[in-house]
């Protein structure tokens, strides 16, 4: 496979793929090339989805066929490679961890062999990038989660977690925006309003931006 | 404004939904059926994104506070008012005082009940439709109930003169319980060897019962899949996923945004009303493999005809 590859999704949506791995130099070229069809969109562009390795378009069938919305998507391709990207934001998330609004962070410790205050301290270490935002309203995936703290989802999911909660999956870590059904391991909460339905945009995160979490409370 | 008496078993406000929102996790939402939709708004005289409501399988029970111009389109449901069978898919005049009600189910999953002047409920995001799972737009958020008021936009004109206007039959999709639904394979076929298209092209699959707005669940011959998981990329409604047992998931109005299930290929936007009328523990489904370009053809000439239907 090669890539970058554009690929028809339906009738009304295309999707141009970057890679086949969660990397950083993949991702910037995600939002390279969303920042490309944004700062310059062509007729019938409708919205973007911006994801680990991928950028979702939808166009309107009406007045792009399939043929001419790859054009217009593979000129802003080319494009998207010297179009200067804006810095990255820095973003300080504030996060009580453990007690009732990490209710895993003990099954994190016992699972990864380190202390609770450990875990609370490798987590506020690093700077993570907002990966993308999606599976429900406001949902934060993070890269950059340290290796040592690895651990794998709920084998259950709850009925509902609380928004705020930040959780680990696996290798990754993400914030709820909403209350919803969720699996991943919940280490602490933040009091910030991630999404909030009478603001423009609605998340207080974007893709691209950079993340530190800072402990509170 | 209409007074809810009784609020069957899920109704709720739906307009054409909230595009534009993807990328914050938010699915576009609106009327699974939108065909059925902008008829009826076009009937009563609405721009086809008015709210109307969406009532699914058992019908409400609403009373008219104020005269008002209705036209129920979609399932048949038997539209009543004051107790007397009324045609669909034709604007009727309702009285002021007069109930509106549905007796038993006879096909499809889903009514449509535009009023002129729409429900005018505050927006949300740019839209009215409610999003069950995030508890936001149309009736704070939920499903209908007893006592209930909902608000009716302006409108002009003498509204019994505007009582008799029919779509025609016709122009009807081809609703079924058991139609054949178009699909352009991909946009991850490739993570499907050649025997898993030829299932998912080939075999019937019924509507699980546990199938709702967010996503159609199919149970039948398992899809083959060659890969099992992708890294999760952008999810459109009318994604058919394929999970790890091979079952597929038709993604639908409230969809979610992202996820990680291969796509064997997407429902053409046009076909989407037959699926969303599909009910849910009864129909049978079978996929029918088309190109983008037959896909794009059938929906212009969809909205085409939607268009030209009020000329």
């Amino acid at each position: 496979m090669t890539f970058p590859r554009i690929l028809p999704v339906g009738d009304a949506a295309l999707v141009v793929e970057f890679g086949d791995e969660i990397h950083p130099d993949i991702h910037r070229r995600v939002l390279a090339l969303d920042h490309a069809l944004a700062a310059d969109p062509f007729p019938g562009l409708r919205e973007t989805v911006p994801t680990y390795r991928s950028l979702l378009v939808y166009y309107d069938p009406r007045q792009l066929s399939w043929d001419e919305a790859r054009r217009l998507v593979a000129n802003a391709l080319a494009r998207s490679t010297d179009t200067p990207m804006p810095e990255p934001r820095e973003v300080e998330i504030p996060v009580v961890y453990g007690g009732e609004f990490g209710p895993d962070i003990g099954f994190v410790a016992a699972h990864t062999g380190l202390s609770e205050e450990e875990v609370v301290r490798l987590h506020t270490s690093v700077t993570y990038t907002v990966y993308m935002l999606g599976f429900a309203p406001g949902f934060v995936y993070l890269g950059g989660l340290p290796e040592a703290l690895a651990t794998p989802r709920l084998p259950t999911p709850r009925p509902s977690v609380p928004a705020g909660s930040v959780g680990i999956a696996g290798l990754q870590t993400g914030i709820y925006g909403l209350s919803t059904p969720g699996g991943w391991r919940l280490i602490g909460r933040t009091p910030l309003t991630m999404l909030d339905l009478n603001r423009q945009p609605p998340t207080l995160l974007q893709p691209g931006d950079r993340v530190r979490f800072v402990r509170i409370g | 404004m209409l007074e809810v008496l009784d609020g069957g078993w899920l109704t709720t406000i739906q307009d054409l939904g909230r595009p534009g929102y993807e990328r914050y996790g938010i699915p576009v939402s609106g009327a699974m059926d939108f065909f059925a939709l902008r008829v009826a708004n076009g009937l009563v005289g609405n721009p086809p994104g008015a709210a109307g409501l969406e009532i699914t399988l058992v019908g409400p029970v609403l009373a008219a506070t104020a005269p008002c111009l209705v036209a129920v389109t979609g399932a048949d449901l038997t539209f009543r008012v004051d107790g007397r069978e009324m045609p669909m898919w034709m604007s009727v005049f309702v009285r002021r005082g007069s109930v509106i009600s549905f007796g038993g189910r006879r096909r499809g999953c889903r009514a449509y009940l535009a009023v002129a002047g729409g429900i005018e409920v505050p927006p949300v995001l740019g839209s009215r439709s409610t999003y069950l799972p995030g508890r936001f737009g149309g009736w704070e958020g939920r499903a209908l109930r007893a006592g209930d008021r909902l608000p009716i936009g302006p409108v002009s004109g003498h509204l019994p003169e505007r009582a008799g206007r029919r779509f025609p039959p016709h122009r009807l999709p081809a609703y079924s319980d058991c139609p054949t639904v178009r699909a352009v394979p991909g946009p991850q076929d490739d993570h499907f060897p050649p025997e898993g298209l030829e299932t998912f092209f080939g075999a019937e699959y019924r509507v699980s019962p546990t199938s709702d707005r967010m996503g159609y669940r199919l149970e039948g011959p398992p899809v083959a899949r060659r890969r099992a998981e992708i890294i999760s990329d952008g999810v459109p409604p009318g994604a058919v996923q394929v999970p790890p047992d091979g079952q597929p998931i038709v993604m639908m109005a409230d969809h979610q945004t992202t996820g990680g299930y291969p796509k064997i290929a997407m429902v053409i936007t046009a076909d989407r009303p037959l699926l969303a009328q599909c009910v849910p523990g009864e129909s049978r489904v079978r996929f029918a493999a088309v190109d983008v370009a037959e896909a794009q053809r059938r929906y212009r000439e969809t909205m085409e005809m939607l268009e030209r239907s009020w000329e």
